[in-house]
């Protein structure tokens, strides 16, 4: 028969190493239903039968952060057959706090102490004997990257699993605390809350902690306020933090006699580390420095070269002429053949052409990640970024960012703060990415004489919006109601394994690939069949000309939008439009639309009639508007793909969308009164625009301390 | 009242009492700090802020509005 075991452990524990160690190739990553925390399942190697749960790693069943909702909803209401509890031997004290709590949900654990061979290396020992009778569970010490003990921890859960058994939990609160708990079981039986036995102190523990969100599970929670605030009274503390206090009181008192320490004040290889990496004076170099390399090798080199080989030659070169001369070889319909290489292909290639680049930086995500170098990032930066509601984190996708939004994107995983994550989708692709430098080099050279102040303007412009946007958006109810306490561990420093860096990368760039890949297809053939079929002489068919095509009549139907941002002209909005599948499209439409046949990457051909159509001011605006509207596809489909949420997806669509569009008014219209263009509608119009915005940038913010989110909608759907 | 946030680097110092209340406070004690944990406080970043300590024999950091909230001997 089929068991079901969790996998639970604090962050770093290396978790993950023996996740990986123990399903080998049998796994299925996705997502917790509506949430953006990585899902991993797979099924024993050694037993087909038993499927492991991979949960979030966590430190604690609070209800606060989103990795821990979800890993308590799973273990609460899907009640796994065993929890197979993964330990840092390094760092027993505060592993053990995650393992107390785990033994109160009545589900056999089976405790797995990791990173055995470096206990031993340090001169620790720890009393594995002990240490099961101190805790009422079994417990095996492994080494998850060496694979010791690996299959005996497996074996050990899938038999306390077919148990179906739990043991009471050993460990003990102190006498006052032991009797509240008493009595809050037996109101708990009295209630008659259909609670099971084996779960009752769970619940007890809960009510006692006042847990808003386990009386939302429970319905018709007693109320037992009476006795907490007794306790409260008489311990002198919160109940939550008297309990947090007990486990850990209860931890100290068993920790002397099942760990004994070597002598301490050697400082550890990882100690030396740190002394240099975050040294007050050597940090900021160091960082430049891994920056710049990661940013050299993943856009500018090996990333940026195998990424335009795929673009140019194996999608632009190979592959479509190859499947053009078999088309024709064929006699297929000139719509089909439309259909298949400007559409299908196209699109295909324009899925693919970021994967080789995204690879290269996942390696290097996945090294800093796992080395622990980029909890220092976060310790480093953070006192800059957290000003703006962004993680230190943030940096890595900004930086990306700059060369290709889509990667960038996808970096925001390594933020596990579920708002500054959110926060980082949305601003990310404000930083101009490379494929918006052909706009730029476009507008500055036909209209601001090749200015060299322009493009640095535009960098400027897309850091603004950034911090802007941070500061708007962290104020908004949507992101005020959760908390981001930054409390972090500072891993100690260790090497990868080759094997779990790779899988990292090959996980990733997979996810890209099956869920951006979808929208990125779709958008593309939308738009290879707005601009091929429109009616020309009153009969519809595929078109010759672009601006027979339906897509013209889109942008001429939407042309008033943007007449206030100065740029009502058909030909802009359609540019604006082809931007969306890949934002150099815009050079290459407006040379279509005005007549050229073929254009350089800078548009310098079109550069005169560009001039003639266009005031200096409008194409400013017009500059600004693609710089900071939604990206492109693929990077939308980037940003869907780690929202895992539609209605946050269409969010940060909308957003960009419209402040791109009321930042460009404000630019062109008070651009026309310090032209000398008198005052009209529209400035007053973009003047309200502006009070407004500095409302929401200078009023005053309160971070809330409570964590909203739908439980019950999680848990319907998980 | 002093507290985490005032103690100078290489300073070892023993938890009084935490302040404040739910997510943060929570979080602080889930992590460690308790009354009576002997706190070691190793680095300010670069940048001034957050603090690196030494808690429970391994590394923690915070920043200093939450280091606040914890008062210490």
């Amino acid at each position: 028969m089929g068991v079901k075991i969790a996998l639970a452990g604090n962050p770093n524990s290396g978790k993950t190493t023996l996740f990986n160690a123990l399903t080998g190739s049998n796994q299925f990553v996705g997502n917790w239903p509506g949430v953006t925390v990585e899902k991993k399942e797979g099924r024993l190697k050694d037993n087909k039968e038993a499927v492991l749960m991979d949960l979030p790693g966590i430190y604690s069943l609070s209800p606060y952060t989103l990795e821990e909702v979800v890993a308590r909803n799973y273990l609460i209401t899907e009640r796994p057959d065993a929890i197979l509890n993964i330990v840092d031997g390094t760092n027993l004290e505060r592993n053990l706090y995650l393992t107390t709590q785990l033994m109160e949900l009545g589900i056999p654990v089976v405790m797995a102490v990791n990173m055995m061979d470096a206990v031993r290396k340090s001169g620790d020992r720890i009393d594995i004997g002990e240490l099961s009778k101190k805790l009422g569970c079994d417990v095996v010490s492994i080494s998850a990257l060496k694979g010791d003990g690996v299959k005996e921890a497996a074996e050990k859960a899938v038999k306390a699993a077919q148990k179906k058994y739990a043991e009471a939990p050993v460990h003990e609160f102190g006498e006052e605390v032991e009797s509240v708990l008493d009595e809050i079981e037996n109101v708990l039986e009295t209630s008659g809350s259909g609670i099971r036995q084996e779960q009752k102190r769970f619940y007890a523990v809960k009510l006692f902690e006042r847990d808003d969100k386990i009386k939302e599970v429970m319905g018709n929670a007693p109320d037992v306020e009476e006795l907490i605030a007794r306790t409260e009274k008489a311990l002198d503390d919160d109940s939550e933090s008297i309990i947090t206090n007990e486990r850990y009181h209860y931890i100290s008192t068993i920790i002397d006699s099942c760990l004994v320490k070597a002598k301490k004040g050697r400082l550890t290889v990882s100690d030396k580390i740190d002394r240099i990496v975050t040294n007050r004076w050597l940090a900021l170099p160091i960082f430049a420095a891994v920056m710049w390399l990661v940013y050299y090798v993943s856009v500018s080199t090996v990333g940026g070269f195998v990424t335009d080989w795929t673009n140019d030659v194996l999608f632009g070169e190979i592959i479509p002429p190859a499947i053009e001369g078999f088309l024709e070889s064929i006699d297929c319909a000139a719509w089909l053949q439309g259909l298949i290489l400007d559409g299908i292909v196209a699109g295909v290639g324009a899925v693919l052409g970021f994967v080789p680049q995204m690879l290269v930086l996942f390696i290097f995500l996945a090294f800093l990640e796992s080395c622990g170098y980029m909890a220092r990032i976060a310790f480093i930066m953070d006192r800059i970024f957290r000003k703006f509601g962004l993680s230190g984190k943030s940096f890595i996708p900004m930086l990306i960012g700059t060369g290709c939004g889509v990667p960038g994107i996808m970096a925001s995983r390594t933020i596990e703060n579920d708002r500054d994550r959110k926060m980082t989708i949305i601003t990310t692709t404000f930083i101009p990415c490379g494929a918006k430098l052909p706009i730029i080099a476009l507008i500055a050279g036909a209209l601001f004489d090749g200015a060299s102040w322009v493009a640095p303007s535009a960098y400027f412009v897309g850091i603004a919006a950034v911090i802007c946007s941070g500061i708007i958006l962290k104020k908004t109810r949507m992101f005020a109601g959760d908390p981001a306490p930054f409390v972090m561990e500072l891993p100690a420093y260790h090497l990868p394994t080759v094997g779990n860096v790779l899988r990292s990368m090959w996980e990733r760039g997979w996810s890209f690939i099956k869920k951006a890949g979808t929208v990125i297809l779709l958008s593309t053939i939308f738009i290879w069949f707005t601009s091929s079929f429109g009616i020309a002489d009153g009969k519809f068919g595929m078109v010759e000309d672009l601006s027979d095509g339906f897509l013209s009549g889109i942008g001429r139907a939407f042309a008033w939008i943007f007449a206030p941002l100065g740029w009502g002209d058909w030909r802009s909005a359609v540019a604006a439009i082809t931007g969306l599948v890949a934002k150099e499209n815009v050079v290459g439409t407006f040379g279509i639309l005005f007549g050229f046949s073929e254009v350089a990457e800078d548009g310098a051909e079109v550069w005169g009639t560009l001039a003639g159509s266009m005031s200096a001011l409008a194409a400013y605006s017009f500059l600004v508007f693609n710089l900071l509207c939604a990206p492109c596809f693929a990077a939308m489909g980037a940003i869907k793909r780690e929202m895992n949420n539609v209605r946050w997806f269409w969010f940060a669509i909308g957003y960009q969308c419209v402040f791109a569009y009321l930042v460009s008014l404000c630019i062109y219209q008070f651009g026309m009164v310090f032209t000398g263009a008198g005052i009209s509608v529209g400035t007053i119009a973009a003047l309200l625009v502006f009070i407004g915005f500095l409302y929401l940038l200078f009023r005053p913010y309160k971070e809330s301390s409570s964590f909203h989110m739908n439980i019950t909608s999680v848990r319907a759907k998980a | 009242m002093q507290t985490l946030k005032d103690v100078k680097c290489g300073d070892s110092v023993s938890v009084v009492k935490l302040h404040g209340e739910g997510a943060v406070k929570r979080r602080i004690m889930d992590m460690g700090i308790t009354k009576g944990t002997d706190i070691f406080v190793r680095k300010a970043a670069p940048l001034g802020d957050p603090v690196e300590v030494t808690v429970r024999g391994y590394e923690l950091s915070l920043r200093k509005a939450d280091a606040q909230m914890i008062e210490v001997q």
